[in-house]
């Protein structure tokens, strides 16, 4: 004989909702549901483990870049020196070039502050200051800091142009002034292809390198990596957020924070990120708030999906 | 001491203060009951149950690849099977998770003073979102510097990235496996006291029940 629950003390039990412990109740063994649910899940998910095994596409270094596409190492390397990339251009957290997205005027992201400072001349110039053994370089490198801010903007604008009337090719540039950005470009394809760009970014100056920002913007600065992506149809407007390698399922719970970003006004606006966050934390609050906004939780009344889940119940009282 | 005197220093007594809180926190007999209403008749409330299961697979597997480091799962072909479990763990608590929170919505499972029940579910949800983006994070393969080079824009967008740097898989690991996994374990004992302390929801627009007869 098993014991017949009451409500607690002091509980109010209104009346048009019974407290479920006035109901009759059933045998019912919670921890042994327990036990058989975490061996199911634990069998289920070694079996998915075994069969699906799970996607490891090897990280792309700069070595791999500058071998698959040097003629985008070089593009990027002007661009940063000509600060014309997404990094030089980007503002909060990075730097003060732009005011950065806004929600209704409100603009958040210059309010959260430039914390990470990073340079994107210096994301060439740094790694290239390591450089021993290279008489060209240290030349270049010498012109550069002796240039006036003016004479270095023009000298990489020039050289950025150039490059792209050359459809990329630095070999098929045209003549001009262009001052030592060619040779500093060129500086930097020579450091990813030695391998040694990844640590001159992440490890200068501390010998445990944990944080890969500069790596991954610079690396982001360029084409490689998003073309890399997009033929693994991982691009942003591929739900590329929610996507994984390969036919993994990847995160289908981010399918509609993913899924504005596919359409119209978020697809074409310069806010579309801040607009799509805005519009989900709003989202997720009225998920939050459903059992006390009207209508909204009224909606399982209205659709009586409910009768499925009780069907048992409702049979055994019709008058409900 | 009288015991005047003693019953007046159990009344400032924070050990008799904690343990009436943590007594009260769920009825008498209602922590691992034996019965249930009778009602509680579908497959729809396996999943809740579910999702906790997979919870614990979620973390044990999450625990065997910290043994190895964040990097071990590329090198090792048993690491890359516990990654793998982790993987598909994180998929099946999603999955049954959300069956879980629909189940719950379509029986307006927040009634009776449930809402705060209701709540700190969908906080489990969001706050799980966030471990498993760290997660892809700090898979510190090819995913890892696409997902962090799309993602942080959003993260940027709104203030956020100026604390929460998402191309600083140092960081996001920490998350991942400390500060993360802590909340959303929170608030899963969190839930779950709540749904102990309350019970499971009656049908909608239930009748008057019957007196509840003891060993039906």
């Amino acid at each position: 004989m098993a014991t017949v629950t009451r409500p607690a003390a002091g509980r109010r039990a209104p009346r048009t909702e019974w407290d479920s412990h006035d109901f009759p109740t059933r045998h019912y063994d919670l921890v042994k549901e327990f036990v058989i649910a975490l061996v199911v899940m634990t069998l289920l998910t070694a079996a998915l483990a075994a069969i699906f095994s799970s996607p490891d596409d090897k990280a792309i270094t700069m070595a791999r870049w500058a071998q698959a596409d040097p003629n985008d190492v070089i593009a990027t390397a002007a661009g940063e020196l000509a600060g014309t990339t997404t990094s030089a251009t980007y503002g909060a957290p990075y730097n003060h070039a732009a005011e950065g997205q806004s929600v209704l005027g409100v603009p958040l992201q210059k309010w959260g502050g430039v914390r990470i400072p990073v340079s994107s001349q210096d994301l060439v110039l740094q790694p290239l200051a390591g450089v021993r053994g290279d008489p060209a370089l240290s030349q270049a490198l010498g012109t550069w800091r002796g240039s006036t801010t003016d004479q270095q903007k023009s000298w990489a604008s020039a050289y950025v142009d150039a490059l792209d009337k050359a459809g990329g090719d630095p070999a098929k540039v045209a003549t001009g002034d262009f001052g030592p950005v060619p040779a500093l470009a060129a500086g930097l394809l020579s450091v990813a292809r030695s391998g040694a760009l990844e640590g001159a970014l992440t490890s200068a100056g501390t010998f445990y390198g944990g944080d890969q920002t500069r790596s991954v913007l610079l690396l982001a600065d360029g084409a490689y990596l998003e073309d890399t992506a997009v033929a693994q149809h991982l691009g942003g407007d591929q739900w590329g957020m929610m996507n994984e390698v390969g036919n993994y399922p990847g995160q289908p719970w981010m399918w509609l924070y993913t899924f504005w970003y596919q359409v119209k006004p978020f697809s074409t606006s310069d806010n579309a990120d801040a607009e799509v966050w805005a519009l989900m934390m709003l989202l997720t609050l009225l998920l939050m708030l459903v059992p006390f906004i009207p209508g909204l939780r009224d909606v399982p009344r209205w659709i009586p999906v409910h009768r499925l889940v009780w069907r048992d119940y409702y049979r055994r009282h019709p008058r409900t | 001491m009288s015991a005047r005197g003693s019953t007046a220093t159990a009344g400032r007594n924070w050990t008799v203060g904690l343990r009436t809180w943590v007594q009260g926190l769920v009825p008498s007999g209602q922590a691992l009951p034996d019965r249930q209403p009778v009602y509680v008749a579908s497959w729809i409330y396996v999943f809740g149950v579910l999702s906790l299961a997979s919870f614990v697979v979620v973390l044990a597997s999450g625990l065997v690849l910290t043994v190895g480091g964040s990097l071990w799962w590329h090198t090792s072909s048993l690491g890359h099977f516990v990654n793998s479990m982790h993987l598909w763990s994180v998929e099946l608590f999603f999955a049954t998770m959300v069956i879980h929170l629909w189940g719950k919505f379509w029986m307006a499972a927040w009634r009776g003073e449930r809402a705060l029940t209701w709540v700190t579910g969908v906080l489990l949800f969001v706050s799980s979102i966030g471990t498993a983006f760290t997660g892809y994070l700090s898979e510190s393969d090819f995913t890892s510097q696409w997902i962090a080079a799309e993602g942080k824009d959003g993260i940027n967008a709104i203030g956020v990235g100026a604390f929460f740097n998402i191309l600083n898989p140092a960081q996001m690991l920490l998350w991942h496996v400390a500060l993360l996994p802590l909340a959303v374990g929170a608030l899963v004992v969190w839930h779950v006291i709540l749904v102990r302390r309350h019970g499971v929801v009656p049908p909608l627009e239930a009748s008057a029940p019957e007196p509840a007869r003891v060993g039906e």
